[in-house]
């Protein structure tokens, strides 16, 4: 394998890797802030020992959340030094603005919050419990302005240096103000509320049907209840909104996600269809003008499939396809799910069926955040900078052997720590809170 | 070459970059040196808890530093970013793996009571801060002495001419630095026994570190270009107050037993030292050596006029306010030896 796929394999492993435990990371605290501000104004008892329990297995997550994090930011530089020389004015700015303002802030006070239960006044380790909450929230902004940059550059010109040409910032607040960045925001950050939501009611469902700790897991279920639902059904109204931004934005990523070959107003989506890379292998059971309406609001709107675009301007179809399918899906019974567990919040010990489903959904939301972000980076594909720069372009000269070696050390490594931290997780969540 | 508003801009994130680097290895520095010093200082399982959880509530929010060290590359020095990262490419990853196994190991180890259990996340607390003690020196070295660059800076496979003597001699030094930071901090926080080995560790580890700096720079003067500057500006010379001070006050405070002010001794000892070598590369980030001409500098690595400015007033405004609220988790956390209710690792 040449450096370009070794490289785009180590990447995509660190970035999938990193993100099993960033949404837990995003959702859960923001719950055990809530929690512990109920804490602090009821003074009740059972909501310190809920903090505590969440805020337990919130910190195993954030360990290895972190660790995980800090390859991303290098590998730009051991793996795509091209393109940081490239964009780094612009891309290397947003990483470093993140660091500075709420990297820093949130790994500071993740410790004051572990070890400050002795040392600080309830209030002020609640406000701990926000400033971690807020952070971390604070780091998504920041690297989903630098994902939005990949996605559609915005404020931007193209200067000659003595290394060749580069990107030079000429509008800071275009590219703070991308669109396409706070869309994303908007949908990841909604997206890691929810998974946190169905993991809190996941865990709390399994101790309730085994009759354990009833009064804690009846208060955390009805929390993560709201926000389950409230969150499920925000990702899937911004998420619509998001795709027609796509559709206009980047419409071969559009048109990969729906394996659209043939630009035509009117634009049909099939029931039945089984995609390949230059042609659908299978279509049937048209919904006529559908795909127009989705992705314009418009049943006479044109779409444009990928053959007009150059063959090598199309992203693999397959994938993006397949992703964006599995992703709604999953996306939906979320809803069904989340609005059943609303609803039967307040008698909720009676739902056996429920509260037996409820531990298996946990790991279906992982599922779909990480086929939301294979359709948002291969579907931006072939671009790293899309039509600006491409991915083949961007990598570092840097031997195969080397990016090899590394990828399989980094693979090793992080299926211990994925083993591990899983593990410790689910040993923790199952124990359930400390007496007291 | 860079206009006159747009080179000053440059310099001052020069200086930056070289001030980001020196707080990283004076605040990450001592829990590197505690990780390390862990299998020889604690003799209980209770006090290899101490030890971890003397730098427990710290650790995270210092290796921040090395985030931002990194960013502030990446922001200001895009080229120079690229060519760093890229042509160290094994040595960075090595690090990152190194300090990826630590950081995991504070969180793991304690979370269940089996002997072989802890023994793997002992292993990985110790070679994760041994590792990168030794990397950062060994890198850091590398570029005092300048690298092999060619015209398109591609590294032809050569990690392991990292490992030249002057190299490893870097290494052992940064090692030595670190320990001895890591047992001045263990001397504040623990007590009893663990104290006592912790003050004999520090004071034994400081002639030999006297020692190792004396010929670090006298090989430095010999094999390097770091004295340039200065003696091309001898007022510059000043700046070695700052870490000749530290390492004799270091002593000086070591045999009074006031440790806090041995601690803030070591700290301006390592912020002087980076300082002196950072100041000694100007205006090159990373030397070419043999053809100066392919030294990645400001000038040919610095970002656009704005970014820089805009960098910098991010800078301004974050920066104090990093530095208050981290000085704040420092009082509240270290005022007294780690006590029972501390042990959260």
């Amino acid at each position: 394998m040449d450096v370009i796929m070794l490289s785009r394999l180590q990447f995509a492993a660190a970035t999938m890797f990193h993100f099993i435990f960033v949404p837990l990371t995003l959702g859960i605290s923001i719950l055990v802030a809530v929690m512990e501000t109920m804490y602090v104004r009821s003074g009740n008892e059972v909501y310190k020992r809920m903090a505590k329990f969440w805020g337990h297995i919130f910190l195993i997550n954030f360990a290895v959340g972190v660790v995980t994090g800090i390859t991303l930011e290098f590998q730009f530089g051991t793996n795509w030094s091209k393109y940081s020389a490239y964009v780094g004015d612009i891309f290397g700015s947003l990483l470093a603005i993140e660091a500075t303002a709420a990297f820093f802030l949130e790994s500071t006070f993740v410790a004051v919050w572990a070890f400050g239960w002795n040392k600080l006044s309830p209030k002020m380790h609640c406000i701990a419990a926000w400033l971690v909450a807020g952070a971390g929230n604070l780091s998504a902004v920041w690297i989903l302005i630098a994902n939005g940059f990949m996605q559609n550059p915005l404020g931007y010109k193209i200067v000659d240096t003595p290394n060749g040409p580069k990107a030079e910032l000429v509008d800071f607040f275009a590219v703070l103000f991308n669109p396409f960045a706070w869309n994303e925001f908007v949908h990841t950050v909604s997206g890691a509320i929810a998974l946190s939501a169905f993991f809190v009611l996941g865990v709390s469902a399994w101790h309730l049907l085994r009759k354990n700790e009833m009064d804690l897991f009846r208060r955390s279920f009805r929390i993560a209840a709201g926000f389950a639902i409230v969150a499920s059904l925000v990702v899937a109204v911004q998420g619509h909104l998001h795709g027609n931004h796509v559709a206009e934005i980047q419409p071969a990523k559009l048109a990969a996600m729906e394996a659209h070959f043939e630009t035509q107003a009117n634009a049909p989506m099939y029931l039945l269809q089984i995609p390949g890379q230059d042609g659908n292998v299978l279509e049937a059971l048209p919904i006529p003008s559908l795909l127009s309406i989705l992705a314009f609001n418009d049943p006479n709107a044109v779409v444009k499939g990928l053959n007009d675009f150059p063959e090598d301007q199309r992203p693999p179809v397959v994938i993006t396809f397949l992703s964006f399918r599995i992703m709604v899906g999953i996306g939906t019974l979320m809803i069904l799910v989340a609005g059943l567990a609303w609803l039967k919040r307040n008698n909720i010990d009676d739902q056996k069926l429920l509260l037996r489903a409820l531990p298996f959904m946990i790991p279906l939301p992982y599922i779909a955040i990480q086929a939301g972000w294979i359709v948002a980076e291969v579907g931006r594909q072939p671009w790293i900078v899309y039509g600006l720069m491409r991915t083949s372009d961007a990598v570092s000269p840097v031997q195969p052997g080397q990016v090899g070696t590394s990828l399989v050390a980094m693979v090793l490594i992080y299926t211990l720590l994925g083993a591990a931290g899983i593990y410790l997780m689910a040993r923790a969540a199952k124990k359930g809170p400390s007496k007291a | 070459m860079l206009e006159s508003t747009h080179l000053y801009l440059a310099s001052i994130w020069f200086i930056l970059w070289g001030v980001l680097w020196a707080v990283y290895f004076a605040l990450d520095g001592f829990d590197l040196g505690v990780g390390t010093l862990a299998p020889f200082l604690a003799k209980t399982e209770e006090e290899k808890r101490i030890m971890l959880n003397a730098v427990g509530p710290f650790w995270d929010g210092n290796e921040v530093w090395l985030i931002s060290a990194g960013g502030v590359t990446f922001a200001a020095f895009p080229f120079a970013y690229s060519v760093m990262f890229s042509w160290l490419y094994t040595p960075l990853l090595l690090l990152l793996f190194a300090l990826i196994l630590r950081g995991v190991s504070f969180e793991f180890r304690s979370k269940i009571e089996n002997p072989s259990w802890k023994k793997l996340w002992d292993t990985c607390q110790f070679l994760g801060s041994a590792v990168p003690a030794i990397l950062l020196g060994v890198a850091f070295a590398n570029i005092f002495q300048g690298l092999p660059f060619n015209a398109d800076y591609v590294n032809p496979g050569g990690t392991l001419e990292l490992l030249n003597p002057y190299g490893l001699a870097g290494g052992v030094l940064f090692l030595v630095i670190f320990l001895t930071h890591g047992a001045i901090w263990l001397a504040i926080r623990t007590e009893g026994e663990l104290q006592a080995r912790a003050v004999k560790t520090a004071k034994t580890l400081w002639p030999v570190l006297l020692v190792l700096v004396l010929a670090f720079l006298a090989w430095s003067f010999v094999g390097t270009q770091l004295f340039g500057n200065y003696f091309q500006y001898p007022i510059l010379f000043v700046l070695l107050l700052l870490p000749v001070g530290g390492l004799l006050a270091m002593r000086w405070f070591m045999a009074a037993g006031s440790w806090w002010k041995a601690w803030f001794s070591s700290l301006a000892f390592i912020i002087g030292t980076t300082l002196f070598g950072v100041i000694g590369l100007f205006p090159a980030l990373m030397p070419a050596s043999p053809n100066p001409q392919y030294s990645v500098t400001i000038h040919n690595s610095a970002s656009s006029q704005l970014t820089l400015s805009i960098m910098l007033g991010v800078a301004l405004v974050f920066v104090p306010i990093v530095i208050a609220y981290q000085a704040w988790a420092y009082k509240t956390f270290a005022t007294e030896p780690v006590g029972k209710d501390d042990m959260e690792y």
